[in-house]
This record gives structure tokens, C-alpha cells and sequence, in this order.
């Protein structure tokens, strides 16, 4: 008699408990869905904040990075000078060196001719910059002055810029106060910091910001020799180079990067407040769900404890209506926030995809929400007395 | 085995507010003995039925069910024989949410070492002993009065219990179909030598019972007929 019970296979209990009341199970489902939805929208929209803060990070062609130690983020780079850079030279381990110039700048759109601030990266056209070939291939055009390669991934406000240009016509504007014409097109992105890119020669950028020293740069790209090791190296750069610059490794410099809109602004916070919302509110919706439908359920789980049935048994069916809520909940989230991954895509540009981790964290969170709202309701089980029902 | 109540005495209530329900109450059913109880409402009957039901603690006295001291038993030990005792309530008390094939499988269930479909082929014939075999799929709701009590009777007798308890089988139900449901449990709990303690109110079903007891006052009163037919 040790456990003959509730072995092998059984009536589905907590399943037609919930599916005979189609109406009230309509109703826990859109409740765990919505929190689960809103769970996804904020943790996407926090995700995708902070892998749209390095989208440009990310394409850069380098090993190692120096900075300003002024420079808190990429919407405000600091100035250092640009002999640090050369410097580096003299390690065994560095193989190249890009400088490059990197600010805000005033980009009128063509047609509307409103201004709008553009992120601009200036370099020499003949060195290395991006990881993306079409960089290289577009290069060549900078070295005339005055123009530009414009981001087509850049936000409408810009203006039609690339359909423009893709039209064979010829497209002019100006930034900060300067012509300058579009003579390639890049494939980048835009970010939290900034709304579109565009790339020039340095000698453009010193006309388009006169006020730069032409002997400083906000940023030193390092190449290093094949096997090389990149930790050890920034490590060495440091000890050498005086504290008016910072080294960082590339994964070091987008770190920065998200830890700066995670750390310094309100954004992470906003977000993850917002899926604990989410959660607080389905955990609030289950449990009155739950906890009705035992109460519903009183006398029948009583009739069960009179017949014979282990309280643990009965239970288990109510954790087990909980699982199934989870689940039945989790999926109709899932689909939803997929297709409002797609829509904050296409309305915004930012990066934001499901993701596998995102997607457990999300269902975990739901089972928590479902199970710990089960835990609850199952005290009221408590008050079923068999011997009230005769 | 069988039953064997000696001196039992139960209240509800503490202290001053005590009230007294049964009074020292003796009772003896044999296996497969069917024993009616009567009396007026709030003498006792259904607070004795509970005892011998192992759904209550007993207080004073000593209640033997099918072998076992329930004085003194804990929680964990009268729901176990509490798998062995078959109840049907004065509501049917269906699940709602099942059907009656189903329903009757709750029992079936309880039975150990049983494959699932072993289990599910006993409540199909225990449905089609109590003349319901057409309305295996369908739910309490699309039942009739009496077609509801005799699901509860097949879910009970599922089970195989060996004592039969029943409060007022027949309360919900007209005469004719009162009649039918009792007939049809004394001779199905017949054929399983299974013991019967019904509790009644029912003037037309008096005579089924090899037995007919009378309680007052939460007093048991001398037998008052000896088995009719």
C-alpha cells in the first residue's frame, strides 16, 4: 500500500478541470499572456537597447581601442592626442593603427531641410576601419573631399538619401553648415545614441568641425599581429602609456559601452521594472484564477478526500492546473512577442530578437508565476473537510 | 470485520457550549449485511455515519471498520481505509467536470495494481450494471436525477469497497426512480458481500434492509423490524 496511488496512467484531472470551463480558462490565458508579453517587451526593449548602443562598436575593425579617459559614452567622446595612437607602434604585438574621429554633427535633410543630429566617424580612406568590405570598396570616393558615405539604415528623418542616391542621382547636403555629397551607401544601423551614421576622410571632418584640433582624435583603433594576445597587450599598453588615454580590447569597449546605458541611466531600471510588472500583475491574475477554481471545486475535492484520495494527490492536480496554465499561457506570448519583435523592428530599427535566453527567462518567470499562484490556492484545499459533504 | 461500535459518544462544541450528538451508542453490522438507519433530522444519524465513515476523529468509545481501531487513528490511517469504505451522498456529488465514465473511474482508480485500461473497462461495467451503459460520455450535467445517483453508486461499488455507506440516497430523487436506486444498490452491494449502512428518511424504502435501527436524541433505539421480504 506504500504508493499504489496516482501510478501510471490517470484521468486527466487538472486538464478538463480547466478545459470544461472554457470561458474562465479564456480568461487565465489572456491574463498569463499578457504578462507574458509584457514581460517580453520590456526585457526586448532593454536587450535591444543595449545591443543597439554597440551595433557600429561591434563593426569595427580592431583588437584593441584607445579612448579619452574622459570619455563616458559614445554620445560623448572626448579628444585625445593622436601621437598616444602612433606610440603603440612601437609594441612588437601591434601590426596597424586606424585613427579616427568620432562626433555629432548636424545632417540637413535634403528635402524637408531640417537638421538632425548624424553620428560622423572620420578616418584616413586607406586604412582599415569597418569588418564590413563595403567600407574598403567605398573608400576610395572619401579621399576626394566633401564626401561622405551616409548609413542607409539611418532613420527616415534623414531624408531619402538612399533612394536617391540608388536612383543614379546626385545627392547634396549639407552638415554643419558644409556641402557635402553622398558618395556610397553603408548598411550599420541606427542606436539609442545616435539616430544615423555616416563616415568621411579626416580632412572632410576638420572642415565640418573646424574647432577639432587636427592633432587629436576620440578614438585609436589596434591591429595586432596574428596570435597575438589582446588581453596581455592592453595590459602592457597600459603600463607604457601615460594616463592621458585609456586602453581597452574590443569586448572591453562595447562592455563599456552597455554599462554605460545600463549603469548611468535610468533606462535598465525603467525596463526591468517593467517586466516585474508584468510578472506582479499575471501572478495576481493566476492566483485569483487558481484560487476560485478550487474554491469551485471544494466539494469535489472533498467527495475525492472521502473516497480516499491522499490530500497530496489532490494537490498535485492543482499544481499540475498551474503547469498547464503556464504553458497553455506561455505560447500565444511566445507568437506575440515575436511579432512585436517585428514590429519595434520595422518602427524603430533597433535590433531588438527573440533570443533563447530571453525566451527560458520568460517562461521561467511564467512557471514561477503559475506555480507560486498554485502553492497559494492550494491552502484553500486545506479547508476541504470530507466529513462536511454528508 | 463488519462493523463494531461500542460505546461511542461524540460532541460538537467545547465547554459550556458543548452539545452532546451521540450518546453512547452501540452497533454492530455483519459483511454483507444491509442495515437502514432512521430518525428524526439532528438525532445523530449523519454524524454516526461520518464516524463509522472514518471522515471524523472519534472521541470516546471504540469504532471498529473492516479490522481497524478508528479511536485514536490518525489523519494519514482513515483516509487509507477510507479507500475500502464506498460513500454515496445525499447530492450526488459528481465532478462537474467529468463524465460519467469517468466519474466512475475516480473509483476504479483507487483500486491498486490495475492497468488504465483495465480500470476504465471495470467503470464501463459497473455503469452498464447500474443500466446507464448509453451514457458512458456524458456529463453530470446532461443526467438526470436519478441517473446522477446511480453514477455515485457505480463510482462507489467501483472501488470494491467491502462497507457501504449512503446518506439519503434517495433525498433528490422521485419515489419511483427512490425506489429503483435503492433496490439496485441492496442487490449489487449484495452480490460483492458487501456491508450496507444507509441513512434514511425515506417512508417508502424502509423495507429494503435486512435491518431497520431508529435513532433519537443521539440514542440508538432497539431494532424496530426484523427484515421484511
Amino acid at each position: 500500500m506504500a504508493r499504489p496511488l496516482w501510478q501510471g496512467r490517470r484521468i486527466p484531472l487538472a486538464w478538463l478541470m480547466l478545459t470544461r470551463q472554457p470561458v474562465r480558462l479564456a480568461v487565465a490565458l489572456a491574463g498569463i499572456a499578457f504578462a507574458g508579453i509584457l514581460m517580453f517587451m520590456q526585457l526586448g526593449f532593454r536587450d535591444g537597447l543595449f545591443d543597439a548602443s554597440v551595433t557600429l562598436h561591434r563593426e569595427f575593425d580592431t583588437d584593441l581601442v584607445l579612448m579619452s579617459p574622459r570619455t563616458v559614452s559614445s554620445v560623448s567622446m572626448a579628444s585625445f592626442p593622436r601621437r598616444r595612437l602612433v606610440q603603440t607602434l612601437a609594441d612588437p604585438a601591434v601590426q596597424g593603427i586606424t585613427p579616427v574621429n568620432w562626433s555629432l554633427l548636424l545632417w540637413r535633410n535634403p528635402e524637408t531641410r531640417s537638421n538632425r543630429s548624424i553620428l560622423a566617424i572620420a578616418f584616413e580612406p586607406s586604412d582599415p576601419l569597418l569588418l564590413d568590405p563595403a567600407v574598403a570598396r567605398q573608400a576610395e570616393a572619401l579621399s576626394q573631399r566633401g564626401r561622405v558615405l551616409f548609413d542607409e539604415r539611418s532613420r527616415p528623418e534623414f531624408g531619402p538619401v538612399a533612394e536617391r542616391f540608388r536612383a543614379g542621382e546626385l545627392v547634396e547636403t549639407e552638415v554643419a553648415g558644409v556641402r557635402v555629397r553622398v558618395a556610397g551607401l553603408l548598411d550599420i544601423g541606427p542606436s539609442f545614441g545616435a539616430d544615423g551614421n555616416m563616415i568621411t576622410s579626416r580632412e572632410t571632418f576638420l572642415e565640418l568641425a573646424p574647432a577639432s584640433p587636427p592633432g587629436s582624435i576620440e578614438l585609436g583603433l589596434i591591429r595586432l599581429s596574428p596570435g597575438a594576445d589582446a588581453e596581455a597587450t592592453a595590459e602592457r599598453l597600459r603600463r607604457q602609456l601615460p594616463p592621458d588615454v585609456s586602453v581597452f580590447t574590443k569586448a572591453g569597449f562595447e562592455e563599456f559601452e552597455k554599462a554605460y546605458w545600463r549603469n548611468s541611466t535610468a533606462i535598465g531600471f525603467i525596463f526591468t521594472l517593467g517586466a516585474a510588472m508584468g510578472f506582479i500583475v499575471g501572478c495576481v491574475i493566476v492566483y485569483q484564477i487558481l484560487s476560485s477554481d478550487v474554491s469551485d471545486h471544494l466539494p469535489e475535492y472533498a467527495t475525492l478526500m472521502a473516497m480516499g484520495y491522499p490530500l497530496p494527490a489532490l494537490l498535485r492536480v492543482v499544481g499540475r492546473e498551474g503547469l498547464l496554465l503556464a504553458l497553455m499561457g506561455y505560447l500565444p506570448a511566445y507568437a506575440a512577442g515575436l511579432g512585436l519583435y517585428a514590429l519595434v523592428r520595422m518602427g524603430t530599427r533597433l535590433p531588438v530578437y527573440m533570443n533563447s535566453d530571453r525566451a527560458l527567462l520568460v517562461l521561467s518567470m511564467i512557471l514561477v508565476m503559475c506555480l507560486a499562484s498554485a502553492a497559494l490556492a492550494m491552502r484553500r484545499l486545506g479547508d476541504a473537510d470530507p466529513a462536511e459533504i454528508f | 470485520m463488519g462493523v463494531r461500535v461500542e460505546g461511542l459518544c461524540h460532541s460538537f462544541g467545547k465547554g459550556a457550549m458543548a452539545r452532546q450528538v451521540l450518546q453512547n451508542v452501540d452497533l454492530h453490522i455483519e459483511p454483507g449485511e444491509v442495515v437502514l438507519l432512521t430518525g428524526p433530522s439532528g438525532c445523530g444519524k449523519t454524524t454516526l455515519l461520518t464516524l463509522v465513515g472514518a471522515l471524523r476523529q472519534v472521541q470516546k468509545g471504540s469504532v471498529q471498520v473492516l479490522g481497524q481501531q478508528l479511536a485514536g487513528a490518525g489523519r494519514a490511517r482513515r483516509q487509507r481505509l477510507r479507500r475500502r469504505i464506498g460513500m454515496i451522498f445525499q447530492g450526488h456529488n459528481l465532478l462537474r467536470c467529468l463524465s460519467a465514465e469517468q466519474n466512475v473511474q475516480m473509483g476504479s482508480d483507487l483500486l491498486p495494481g490495475l492497468s488504465y485500461r483495465s480500470r476504465r473497462d471495470r467503470a464501463r461495467s459497473w455503469l452498464r450494471a447500474v443500466g446507464l451503459g448509453d451514457h458512458l460520455a456524458k456529463l453530470p450535467h446532461d443526467l438526470s436525477g436519478g441517473q446522477k445517483q446511480r453514477v455515485a453508486i457505480a463510482r462507489a461499488l467501483a472501488a470494491e469497497p467491502q462497507l457501504l455507506l449512503a446518506d439519503e440516497p434517495t433525498a433528490a430523487l422521485d419515489s419511483r426512480s427512490g425506489r429503483d436506486v435503492v433496490e439496485l444498490l441492496r442487490s449489487l452491494a449484495r452480490e460483492q458481500g458487501c456491508a450496507v449502512l444507509m441513512v434514511t428518511h425515506d417512508p417508502r424504502i424502509l423495507d429494503v434492509g435486512d435491518r431497520l435501527l431508529r435513532m433519537e436524541d443521539g440514542r440508538l433505539l432497539a431494532a424496530v423490524a426484523e427484515p421484511v421480504g
